[in-house]
């Protein structure tokens, strides 16, 4: 099967682990990522106001060009989901805004493409039963948490892939794999996301409040789909660690690392060097890794 | 020839401003037949119809036209004047030049409203030509009631009709009557005990003579119409021979299986052979069938062998009892909606998040606590409780748009009842607004929150989670514009009220009308509250919407007058304007039949004269029948015709028109 993929700004620098190891275990399950071609950034951000078309435009580039490419786009990033599946309801189902966007762009583009997270793609596509089949690695015995954010999940009418409140599709996928995941109960709050740039304290703070509840609640690992709770989860985390003497910090990887490692996929090509709290201790206590 | 009089009315300026009404009489006593015309300036006034009758009787004519307002207006004015002065009141005619006439032309040269106003009157007279004088309908009425629903509002329109005089059958679905109240501890805003005031009643219930009650049952169909309903009650296999039944309560004892209690709200167990509750009415127990061992598997049968009077029977099945009845109260109550649909608030899956009916039972001295407040996860008394208020009301995304009215009372009466039995407790309200409309209910929550120190938080809650044996509630405040988080033993969740499932598949049985929550439509909302449209069948209580106990008493009483009224006469009367079959020419295709949205339409055999069914036609049941004309377009051998409307005479207005 080959999907049209767009891998977005951040896949291609400082999460480039994320989109390596999704094209590896992907490729273990018969899934060929079409890379769109001419892509530009998603702009990152859905405008707060709804007049605010110009912000549009970025991501309405991008869907324009996947429709030359497929009736589908697939991503990985959980912003980029975000803002190309929100502009794309935009552009689908307001006849005005998109007749101004069109205008703006010299383009015609009718909303025609679905998009796609890859958890959606596991799930309805592939299927979990069908990973855990594939499976030849079980990461048995690892307490894993899923950190969904709010990206995946909210707004629920125009981006949710799953409960807003309840959601269960990551904790399926790392079941699948063999792992355990725990339910931990700040799994859909905000890591503080784009005041990283400006007010780093609140993110420190709000992704301290995720780790810890983790943490408390018995994950060995955090498990995300998004760079930006990864980033700032690790950055807060090394905070944690350098206050609080005892704790040395869990790692935090990507859904598609442990599911290319559960796969069979050698470690070594599933971009973890590229984590800063390294997963190998986990894997060598619980007899995974020799 | 008939004597036609046309009399016009300008009603002040409403039609005399866009319509020339002396014109238009003038034009009319052109018109053969016509013998008398005026035009005055209220005909519905007391000169106006003394007009109406003296012109009847000096210029002997034997049929009226008043051009005046709706029908709906006057119509019964005018018939009744005429009726005074000799003719039948059918054969006095409204023409409609207010409403759709004068009202809606604004040409002040008033040519187009004279125009109109000539053309309908006209057409009026040539369909009052064709007039057949007519007679009212009479309606034996079987003087008994029905009612459905033994909770409170159900209970109080039994009462109220027994005490009448006339009989009542009440059907309740549960194996007791009492319906939620009798689940409630206190009640706002006196704080008398729900039991205390509600069993009295219920033991006035089960010992009037005139009230036949029937319990664990449920209305299987109705059929008739107002007055002579005929219904079917399905009586539920209770496995218990109530004849028999002393309610002992050995077999309760000596059950040696129990099953969740559904009237604790699942906070407590009961044997498989039960009564709700201590105080049931009747006091007769049920079998709980899926769970007992002796029916599901042939083992056990202890109750049996107990029980003095040889009361049990395993081998009982459904029965059905027939009742004819005159009137039928609806009365079926409510429910909550289901928790579980707010994964925030945790509810299921932490289980010291409980519903405010839940509450009711942990407050209530017959309760599984025997009224002590205690958390359902290691019964301790927890020292603060978070109450939430509107989960799933007034929140169209993800539950009902209508406040469920009473929750903002229990809540305050929830706190007080906790700080009094945990006098260091500490209790948090989250809240959207304050709802305490009704007499004394705003005092009784300012004494909640300032003798009883209840603290009140305005905003919504994000979040529910445990975190080391306490429930963290993290939420807004908005009245500081910050964030709040709580750490607590217990929260309580202020669900929305919703109507009972199947509340459509009854009132589709009843034939009455019901809005998008399922709840009963009244017949008019603020003029006629306790009626549906379907004539004989009145509503009480919480299934109209969400009402309080003093709101259902008060319905349930009018239901119950409404009732007696309509009982109180041998016969009822109505207006002739029913189809008629000619049975001469009726060939029994049956299309009436499946047209009538009444079913009003029956086949009848024609005899011979030996007695002996010779053809088949149909038959208008006169008093089923609306006279809504459907069977009339439908019949295709013009077998049909509408009193007061015949085909004839609509034919001769358009022709005149």
């Amino acid at each position: 099967m080959k999907i049209p993929y767009y891998p977005g700004c951040t896949l291609n620098t400082v999460a480039k682990g994320f989109d390596e190891s999704a094209r590896e275990s992907s490729a273990l399950l018969g899934i060929e990522f079409d890379e769109l071609k001419n892509w530009n950034c998603c702009g990152a951000t859905f405008p707060l106001s709804p007049d605010n078309l110009i912000a549009l435009s970025a991501p309405a580039k991008v869907l324009s060009n996947a429709r030359k490419q497929g009736d589908t786009l697939t991503t990985l990033c959980s912003v980029c989901y975000n803002v190309l599946k929100r502009t794309n309801k935009v552009i689908k189902g307001d006849k005005v805004r998109r007749g101004v966007i069109n205008g703006f762009m010299g383009d015609d583009y009718d909303g025609g493409v679905s998009i796609l997270h890859f958890l959606e793609v596991l799930r309805d596509m592939v299927g979990f039963d069908a990973v855990k089949k594939a499976v030849k690695n079980p990461l048995k015995g690892i307490k894993a948490g899923a950190y969904y954010g709010c990206m995946l999940l909210r707004p629920f009418e125009d981006a949710g892939i799953d409960d807003a409140e309840e959601p269960r599709v990551l904790e399926d996928l790392l079941s699948a794999i063999g792992l355990e995941p725990v339910r931990f109960p700040l799994r859909i709050e905000c890591c503080g996301a784009h005041l990283a740039v400006n007010k780093e304290d609140i993110v420190l703070r709000l992704s301290g409040n995720v780790l810890s509840s983790a943490v408390n609640s018995g994950a060995e690992l955090i498990v995300t789909s998004c760079p930006l709770c990864q980033y700032n989860l690790e950055k807060s985390q090394a905070r944690l660690v350098s206050e609080m003497p005892g704790y040395a910090g869990v790692p935090i990887v990507y859904f598609t690392q442990v599911l290319g490692l559960a796969l069979g996929q050698d470690i070594a090509r599933l971009g973890f060097d590229r984590n800063k709290w390294d997963i190998s201790p986990v894997l060598k206590g619980k007899g995974i890794l020799a | 020839m008939p004597r036609i009089g046309v009399f016009v009315c300008q009603c002040g300026n409403n039609i005399a401003a866009t319509v020339d009404t002396k014109k238009v009489a003038e034009e009319m006593a052109q018109l053969p037949a016509v013998v008398h015309v005026t035009d005055y300036k209220f005909m519905c006034s007391s000169p106006g119809q003394d007009m109406l009758k003296k012109a009847i009787k000096e210029h002997r004519l034997d049929s009226v036209i008043v051009s005046a307002c709706s029908p709906h207006m006057h119509e019964k004015t005018f018939r009744k004047a005429s009726e005074a002065a000799g003719i039948n009141p059918f054969k006095c005619e409204i023409t409609n030049i207010r409403e759709q006439c004068s009202w809606v032309h604004h040409d002040r040269t008033k040519k187009t409203g004279t125009r109109k106003s000539i053309d309908l009157t006209r057409m009026t007279i040539e369909r009052l030509k064709r007039n057949k004088p007519l007679s009212t309908i009479k309606i034996p009425v079987k003087k008994k009631a029905l009612v459905i629903g033994g909770g409170i509002a159900g209970i109080q329109a039994a009462l109220d009709i027994a005490d009448g005089g006339r009989e009542v059958i009440l059907v309740e679905k549960e194996p007791s009557i009492g319906g939620n109240m009798a689940r409630l501890s206190e009640t706002f805003p006196t704080m008398d005990c729900s039991q205390c005031i509600l069993t009295p009643k219920m033991v006035e219930a089960e010992l009037n003579e005139r009230i036949t009650l029937h319990t664990y049952s449920e209305v299987e169909s109705v059929d008739g119409y107002i007055g002579n309903f005929t219904v079917k009650i399905r009586k539920k296999a209770r496995y218990v021979i109530e004849e028999l039944c002393t309610g002992c309560g050995e077999c309760i004892e000596k059950c040696p299986f129990s099953a969740q209690s559904s009237f604790e709200m699942g906070l407590s167990k009961r044997k498989v052979i039960y009564t709700p509750f201590p105080q049931s009415v009747p006091n007769i127990p049920v079998i709980d069938a899926p769970n007992c061992t002796k029916i599901q598997k042939d083992k056990c049968g202890v109750c049996a062998i107990v029980c003095g009077p040889k009361c049990i029977d395993f081998k009982q099945e459904d029965r059905f009892v027939t009742e004819e009845v005159g009137a039928i109260i609806v009365a079926t109550g409510y429910e909550l909606m289901p928790n579980e649909r707010f994964g925030e608030y945790g509810y299921g899956r932490i289980r010291d998040v409980i519903s405010g009916m839940q509450f009711e039972r942990l407050a209530s001295s017959s309760g599984p606590t025997g009224g002590e407040i205690r958390r359902p996860s290691d019964g301790k008394a927890p020292e603060s409780v978070v109450f939430i208020q509107c989960v799933g009301s007034r929140d169209e995304k993800k539950g009902v748009a209508y406040c469920s009215k009473v929750c903002c009372m229990y809540t305050a009466k929830h706190t007080m009842l906790y700080r009094h039995k945990v006098k260091h407790g500490k209790a948090y309200v989250f809240y959207m607004d304050i709802r305490s409309g009704g007499k004394r209910y705003e005092e009784f929550v300012r004494r909640a929150i300032e003798h009883d120190g209840a603290m009140y938080l305005r905003g919504r809650v994000s979040r529910v989670y445990e975190r080391n044996g306490k429930v963290v509630v993290q939420g807004a405040d908005t009245l500081s514009a910050s964030q709040v988080e709580i750490e607590a033993d217990m929260v309580v969740l202020a669900t929305a009220i919703v109507a009972r499932q199947g509340a459509d598949t009854l009132a589709q049985r009843l034939g009455i009308g019901y809005d998008k929550y399922k709840f009963y439509n009244e017949y008019h909302p603020k003029l006629r509250p306790v009626e549906t449209v379907t004539a004989g069948i009145f509503l009480a209580g919480a299934c109209i919407g969400p009402a309080d106990i003093p709101d259902s008493v008060a319905q349930g009483s009018a239901a119950a007058s409404k009732a007696l009224g309509l009982l109180s006469a041998d016969e009822l009367q109505r207006e002739p304007v029913v189809a008629k079959v000619n049975e001469a020419t009726c060939n029994a295709c049956w299309d009436c039949l499946t047209a009538c949205p009444y079913s009003a339409i029956e086949r009848h055999g024609l005899k011979n004269r030996k007695g002996t069914v010779v053809r088949m036609v149909a038959m208008v049941n006169e008093g089923v029948c609306q006279g809504c004309g459907v069977c009339v377009a439908a019949c295709r051998s013009k077998s049909i015709d509408l009193n007061g409307y015949t085909d004839e005479q609509v034919f001769a207005a358009i022709n005149a028109f």
